[in-house]
């Protein structure tokens, strides 16, 4: 049950965006552990990050009737 | 063993809806409860879900889980990106569902349950559905393309110039006569206006909160500004005892629609985190919390609908709107049945999160049933009031009059007894002055759900649930406003961007500015016209809304079909060939009356020539002379805009014929855009992460 509700809040969490960052930086984690050129920078702050997010995501035709 | 026991699961299923679908087919007379249209839509999707959509994509469509989608070949971490299904379904469902599905039924409802019922569940497992599913299928294999740039390459320079049109058309349609339900949902209603208003400060509260106070703290924000909402709701009651703060919230219909127009045009230059972000997070809460609501409402409460099956308003003589059952009930009920709308949902934006092509079936023909449902419950709510409640909310001045006993007693004379202390009473009950001509729809749904929740959860707040009700169709309809005057001025900049590279930019303040002027005074034009119109305006508005909406579907069906007849399939291509042809005899039909039709509630022109003969003998009522020059020249250019409507409609079906007749005769026609295979590597982590 515990676990049902877990994965409830975290499936709340990923559709309204809450875990965003958290998914930003594992995924920049990832991406970045290979390769270690010069043109790597530092992940955004979680403000920078949200700022560009969030002005990204309501581009375009995102409502319909 | 186990097959037969699943077998007969089925067999149980299909007798099931059966029953139910014939049980409110065949009623007569008699008050039939509501379980059974749930039983019914529940079997008939459960059925075309597992039977239909599965072979369409099996063996249709022929989804491939093995091959890359755009998300994981394009990921970037930003726009594309591989995404769990159920989230992808809740995005998905998020978008599509808007305040369409509600309005549509309950103006529909004037036909009586049956017909609209019928439609909503039909309409989607053939058509709806299949669209969307099709349309995000074709999409996905195009890397996210839009569905006008797909038109473009797969039909030709004319499609995708239609389609771009189409759109931009639709919308600025869809936010008049949206406009104009929240408008009248306000007139004279200091509670209403007080709780809508509201929801502005609130969200920009919300939109500081996630953006600087608690950067990214997405639903701390959220839960703080429903929160407010809520009491927002609560405060209107108070309001509406104060005998000064509610004369500050008591306006007519014209001064909230400039409000309105004020409100869109601030909307689309503001930028998105201040207002269109976080008001597009509370009502997605709303609206998805309140529809569970009202499903758990009709499920615990089991409301009987008083409505008769069918009404004899089907002769056309309705007094919502004019027009006879065919073609006039499917172009009033576009969302819930099939809307032209999701296909620019179902390409573009969600195929870009999409991780795997199986899960095309429940993300595009799940979503729209989900969405068929809302306007199913749509309908439950509309239908459970009285028969001459329902018609008092809902018939404009322009029909019944103003004086309250005479309109009581036509109503009455209809066969729907109401008598205007009834309807006293009612508005009281609702925390209301009046509920006389309450016309758009959302009065008489709020009323529906306020008793369907009164009854449910508690008689004693009908008036809160009443506003309540109201403010959760008012919120998501200005998001639904914002979002698209934003999109409008984005598409117009474009345009512009063609003749004067400058304009494009979208963040020239100049440009920004002009544009969006632009496009306010495109829909508020209309949303103008519509309140100053003694006949309520929504009877003009909705049809056109209506013709514009199941263009653009068939566009999307027309893309569809030409490419599964190029793809080799021309035996599978009725599949959309069929809610194609559908598609295009109502919307002409419906058209073709609107413009030729002698009726005068039905033909603009005639309705135009009848005001012009009637000026002229000096026989009209002195407010009306005054501005009678100006509901001729809207009734005329709603008659042209309707012949431009099908005309794009005709150009584009034309111009997938000669490309389909061309790729049957082996001439060149042009290539299919599908991108290359790529093998999928990517593992479901979901369940890890």
């Amino acid at each position: 049950m515990l676990n049902k509700i877990k994965t409830f809040w975290r499936l709340v969490r990923r559709l309204s965006g809450d875990d965003a960052y958290e998914q930003y930086l594992k995924r920049y984690a990832l991406h970045h552990q290979t390769d270690n050129g010069d043109d790597c920078q530092p992940p955004l702050s979680k403000a920078d990050f949200f700022r560009q997010w969030q002005d990204e995501k309501w581009n375009g035709i995102k409502r319909c009737c | 063993m186990n097959k037969l026991i699943k077998n007969a699961i089925w067999i149980l299923i299909v007798v099931l809806g059966a029953s139910a679908i014939g049980g409110i087919a065949l009623n007569r007379g008699e008050n039939i409860n509501a379980l059974w249209f749930i039983t019914a839509s529940l079997c008939v999707y459960a059925i075309a879900y597992r039977f239909y959509a599965a072979w369409i994509a099996a063996t249709v469509l022929i989804v491939d889980d093995t091959r890359a989608t755009p998300a994981e070949r394009l990921d970037n971490g930003r726009d594309f990106v591989p995404t769990n299904k159920w989230v992808v379904f809740g995005h998905h469902f998020a978008a599509i569902a808007g305040p369409g599905p509600l309005v549509g039924p309950t103006l529909a409802a004037q036909f009586g349950y049956l017909p609209g019922t019928l439609w909503i569940l039909f309409g989607a497992v053939l058509g709806g559905c299949v669209q969307d599913m099709v349309t995000l299928f074709l999409s996905t294999r195009r890397d996210a393309k839009s569905l006008g740039q797909m038109a473009r390459d797969e039909l030709g320079p004319l499609g995708g110039s239609a389609a771009l049109i189409g759109t931009f058309a639709i919308m600025i349609i869809l936010i008049a006569v949206l406009g104009l339900v929240v408008v009248n949902a306000m007139k004279h209603s200091p509670w209403a206006t007080f709780t809508v208003s509201a929801t502005i400060p609130i969200a920009i509260l919300a939109g500081f909160y996630m953006r600087y106070f608690r950067p990214g703290q997405v639903l701390e924000a959220s839960a703080l500004g429903v929160i407010l909402l809520l009491l927002s709701v609560a405060g209107g009651g108070f309001i509406d005892e104060h005998e000064t703060m509610r004369i500050m919230f008591d306006h007519e219909g014209l001064i909230l629609a400039w409000w309105v127009m004020a409100y869109g045009f601030a909307a689309a230059i503001f930028p998105v985190w201040l207002l269109l972000a976080p008001r597009d997070y509370l009502s997605t809460y709303m609206k998805l919390g309140t529809i569970t609501l009202l499903a758990a409402a009709i499920i615990i409460l089991q409301p009987d609908v008083k409505m008769p099956a069918i009404t004899q308003f089907i002769d056309g003589t309705g007094p919502i709107f004019g027009g006879k059952l065919f073609p006039f009930a499917f172009i009033t009920i576009a969302c819930g049945a099939i809307s032209g709308f999701h296909a620019l949902i179902a390409s573009g934006t969600t195929p870009k999160l999409l991780s795997n092509e199986r899960d095309i079936r429940m993300i595009g023909y799940g979503g729209m049933l989900l969405e068929s449902l809302v306007a199913i419950m749509a309908m439950i709510a509309a239908t459970v009031l009285d028969p001459g409640v329902f018609f008092a909310i809902n018939s404009s001045t322009g029909v019944v009059g103003v004086d309250a006993i005479d309109a009581a007693a036509k109503i009455s004379s209809w066969g729907y007894p109401v008598t205007a202390g009834q309807m006293q009473n009612l508005a009281r009950q609702m925390g209301e002055a009046t509920l006389f001509a309450r016309t758009g729809g959302a009065p008489s749904l709020a009323v529906g759900m306020a008793s369907i929740f009164g009854s449910a959860f508690g008689e004693g707040l009908l008036a809160l649930w009443y506003h309540f009700a109201i403010m959760f169709e008012a919120i998501f309809i200005l998001t639904t406003l914002d979002a698209g005057t934003r999109v409008g001025r984005f598409m117009l900049q474009d345009m512009l961007g063609n003749i004067w590279p400058k304009m494009g930019e979208t963040s020239w303040m100049p440009s920004v500015i002009l544009t969006s002027a632009m496009v306010v005074s495109g829909w508020g034009y209309f949303l103008y016209i519509g309140v100053i119109d003694p006949n309520g305006g929504v009877n003009i508005l909705w049809p056109l809304f209506g013709i514009a909406n199941q263009m653009l579907a068939a566009i999307a069906l027309c893309v569809a079909t030409g490419i599964l007849i190029k793809s080799g399939k021309l035996k599978y291509s009725w599949v959309t060939g069929i809610p194609l042809l559908w598609l295009v005899t109502i919307t002409t039909t419906a058209a073709w009356q609107k413009i030729v039709s002698t009726d005068i509630r039905i033909g603009f022109f005639s309705a135009a020539n009848d005001l012009t003969d009637k000026l002229a003998a000096g026989v009209l009522p002195p407010a009306k002379a005054a501005i009678a020059q100006k509901l001729i020249f809207n009734l005329h250019l709603d008659a042209w805009l309707t012949l431009f409507f099908v005309s794009l409609l005709w150009v584009i079906v034309f111009d997938m014929l000669r490309v389909c007749v061309r790729y049957l005769s082996g001439k060149p026609v042009p290539p299919l855009t599908e991108s290359a295979h790529c093998p999928s590597r990517l593992v479901e982590d979901w369940v890890r992460d």
